[in-house]
């Protein structure tokens, strides 16, 4: 509270000032001048999408989003600097522009995208809610949890869709709200509450935190969909524009096979699209109309990789936390992930 | 007015200048100024906050109160479903945090003037287990102490299942303290009124016996008296209408208790932390009044022949109050601001549900964070003049 207070104190201020502010157009110029991307992840580290390693240096799917942003202005990946952001803070800091962006398991909703002045730009990881439970209980369902007391994290979607939940089901529930997650996850694992319930990408990293992580089950309903994206002020269709199609360039950059190991080679490629992707040809730059160069794409791909390598690093096979793709493949895989051609 | 007794001569000239010179009218003139000013200011904030948040396309205004909130509060002193709005929220998390703020006032009382007093005891040990309380506690930040004893409530607690069973259908699991609900039958508010009437009735005869032993020097068992009719009407009243009161009693339903009523483990750690906390404070506010009041004063009592109980109750307290009062209205105002730290443990105070939940939910940050900044300054002034009213009453009553 004490942070958000002040956060707001700030939102305040910088809404008082004299004379209205411009539109906040020139993003994409205060970055280029202050020479890093400012971008807000998440607070407590969740693994696998926003938190830092043993060495300290921020990884995950949703600081790649950051880096990818970063190596498409800079040509270079780690010119980001990072805000933790608890569920509470994470608007505010973007409305007063303490952030240029937002990457932290964000999901997106109508009255997000429309009346906190702010933008979501595509879904980097589609998301649903569900329940942790203590296997004790003997309980094998969420239809089961009548009555329980749920610990849960304020200023979530999590909050309100548990509440729908457990409503549409005619079952009762007390729900036990702590603003920080590290708290919730405390009082869960003290035995304070039946079940814990988030977004299920989250639930198993948590889970991995509990004193006795085999005490503990995830139910298989998800009861809700989120799907979790980057955001930005709205107003500022360039900088709206770069921080899309960063994530586009990763999806387009996997779909067309060019890795990070691959992508100088696949220069030469025959390609048209790939050609366009990675700026190669007399006249082909779809970089500098979005105050970018043309190898634009080339530099995200070089830096942090395209969409599957940077899955699987963060939360795939290659993590410890051994997500299927599901969903979040690609269209031609089967699953959601789709990008608009580069034409 | 002061015009006419002041001027001699009757040109305008003159006149303009009684007017400029009159300190009344000047003061007049620079306060409208001065309030003015503030006005146009705000006016001024008001105006450009709200252009200023249209144009980053964020809504202001306090329509948002009337949505519906869609989100659960754990503990509902007033009615609160899922349909309430969010101005309902908003009433339970104020109900929320007065009930912590005056259960910890309490609290912290009692504890504070029986430590402050045991500091100055004669007796070694129970001098230095006070010091070694105070000097403790207060020099540990209230967040941790706060996270500690929910951590210790938690951990010290089983689970609903295997909770300790109390007699009168009490249980203490990790759940909280899980009671029989009274449902008050017909005729039962008479049995409330006549709580209020004990207790004016118990006043009066105060004063009667204050009067009498001062005329006749015969004094009367006052404290007894008004314990037995403060107690002693309303349950002769109860009994003589036939015992209007069931209970609903708590069951064991699923994994959790059903009906009866609740404190819950978020509402314990909070009392337990805010008073054990303000209370060190309370105690250094008495001790240092009570060392204010010279050792004269007691001398001179006991020479006259009061017992040390005595002495402390008539001589001393009513002198060190006067000390002791203002820094005391601090403490107050302090613990009712500490409460909203609740939000670290879960309990569900005016910060976390409406500065919280709500916030988050609508969006309205500034409409929000203005309100609750209100609140607490409307709580502080109140707590700041039934205190002062206090004050005036008891501690400087001067012969
Ligand atoms: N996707 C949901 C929930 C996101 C969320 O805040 N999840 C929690 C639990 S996994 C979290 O990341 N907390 C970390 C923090 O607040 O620092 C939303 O956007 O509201």
């Amino acid at each position: 509270m004490r942070s958000n207070t002040f956060k707001t104190l700030l939102l305040g201020a910088a809404f008082i000032g004299a004379g209205a502010v411009a539109a906040s157009a020139g993003t994409l110029d205060e970055v280029k001048a202050k020479g890093f991307v400012q971008c807000g992840v998440n607070g407590a580290g969740l693994a696998g999408f926003g938190a830092p390693d043993d060495a300290g240096n921020w990884t995950g799917l949703d600081v790649d989003a950051c880096r990818a942003v970063a190596a498409a202005v800079f040509g270079d990946p780690s010119k980001v600097k990072y805000t933790g952001l608890s569920a509470k803070e994470r608007f505010t800091a973007l409305q007063s522009k303490e952030i240029d962006m937002l990457a932290r398991n964000s999901t997106n909703t109508m009255s997000r995208d429309t009346q906190l002045g702010i933008t979501f730009t595509g879904v980097n990881y589609y998301d649903g809610q569900g329940f942790m439970v203590k296997k004790a209980l003997g309980v094998s369902s969420a239809k089961d949890l009548n009555g329980a007391s749920v610990c849960v994290q304020s200023g979530t979607t999590t909050e309100l869709n548990l509440a729908d939940y457990f409503k549409s089901n005619g079952m009762t529930f007390n729900a036990v709200v702590f603003e920080k997650q590290e708290e919730a996850d405390a009082a869960y694992d003290a035995g304070r509450c039946d079940a814990y319930t988030t977004d299920a990408s989250g639930l198993y990293s948590i889970r991995l935190k509990m004193t006795n992580p085999d005490d503990s089950i995830v139910l298989p309903e998800i009861i809700s969909k989120e799907p979790l994206g980057p955001a930005v002020r709205q107003g500022d269709d360039q900088w709206e524009s770069i921080v899309r199609w960063s994530h586009y360039a990763m999806l387009i950059a996997e779909e067309f096979g060019v890795t990070q190991a691959n992508v100088d080679e696949m220069k030469k490629s025959e390609n048209p699209e790939v050609q366009r992707l990675l700026g190669v040809g007399e006249g082909v730059d779809f970089g500098t109309p979005i105050g970018l160069t043309k190898d634009w794409a080339y530099n995200i791909i070089k830096g942090v990789g395209n969409y599957g390598e940077s899955f699987e690093r963060n939360v795939g096979e290659g993590s410890p936390l051994k997500i299927a793709r599901g969903l979040n493949a690609l269209w031609t895989k089967g699953g959601l992930q789709y990008a608009p051609p580069i034409r | 007015m002061t015009l006419r007794d002041k001027t001699v001569d009757e040109t305008p000239r003159s006149w303009v200048r009684a007017v400029l010179y009159d300190a009344t009218i000047r003061g007049w003139v620079f306060q409208g100024l001065v309030l003015l000013g503030l006005i146009l200011f705000a006016v001024w904030v008001i105006h450009n906050t709200a252009a200023n948040l249209r144009a980053a396309n964020i809504p202001f205004g306090f329509d948002f109160l009337n949505m519906r909130a869609g989100f659960d509060i754990s503990q509902k002193p007033i009615d609160y479903t899922l349909d309430s709005s969010h101005a309902q929220a908003f009433k339970v998390g104020l109900l929320n945090t007065i009930i912590v703020s005056v259960l910890g006032i309490i609290l912290a009382t009692i504890i504070g003037f029986v430590v402050g007093i045991s500091r100055l005891s004669n007796n070694w040990l129970l001098a230095r287990a006070a010091t070694v309380y105070v000097e403790t506690l207060r020099n540990i930040p209230l967040l941790l102490q706060l996270l500690f004893w929910y951590k210790a409530v938690l951990s010290v607690l089983p689970g609903p299942r295997q909770g300790y069973a109390l007699p009168l259908s009490i249980n203490l699991s990790n759940r909280g303290l899980t009671m029989p609900r009274p449902i008050a039958g017909e005729g039962f508010e008479i049995v409330m009124w006549s709580v209020p009437v004990a207790v004016a009735l118990a006043w009066a005869m105060a004063r009667w016996a204050k009067r009498r032993q001062a005329a006749t020097g015969q004094s009367f068992p006052v404290f007894r008296a008004s314990l037995g009719l403060v107690i002693g009407l309303p349950l002769g009243i109860f009994l003589a209408l036939g015992a209007p009161l069931s209970f609903e009693i708590p069951e064991l339903k699923g994994f959790n208790f059903a009906g009866g009523m609740v404190v819950h483990p978020e509402l314990i750690a909070m009392l337990l932390g805010i008073s054990l906390y303000t209370a060190t404070f309370i105690a250094e506010t008495v001790r240092a009044g009570i060392l204010a009041v010279s050792a004269g004063q007691s001398e001179a009592a006991f020479s006259l022949g009061l017992r040390p109980r005595q002495t402390m109750r008539l001589i001393v307290v009513p002198q060190a109050m006067r000390v002791i009062i203002p820094p005391l209205t601090s403490q107050y105002l302090n613990l009712t601001k500490n409460s909203s730290l609740a939000l670290a443990i879960g309990y569900p105070d005016l910060v976390a549900v409406f500065a919280g939940s709500t916030l988050n939910i609508t969006g309205h940050a500034i409409e929000v964070i203005a309100i609750t900044m209100a609140v607490y300054l409307a709580l502080s002034l109140i707590t700041a003049a039934l205190m002062n009213w206090f004050n005036a009453r008891v501690a400087l009553v001067e012969r």
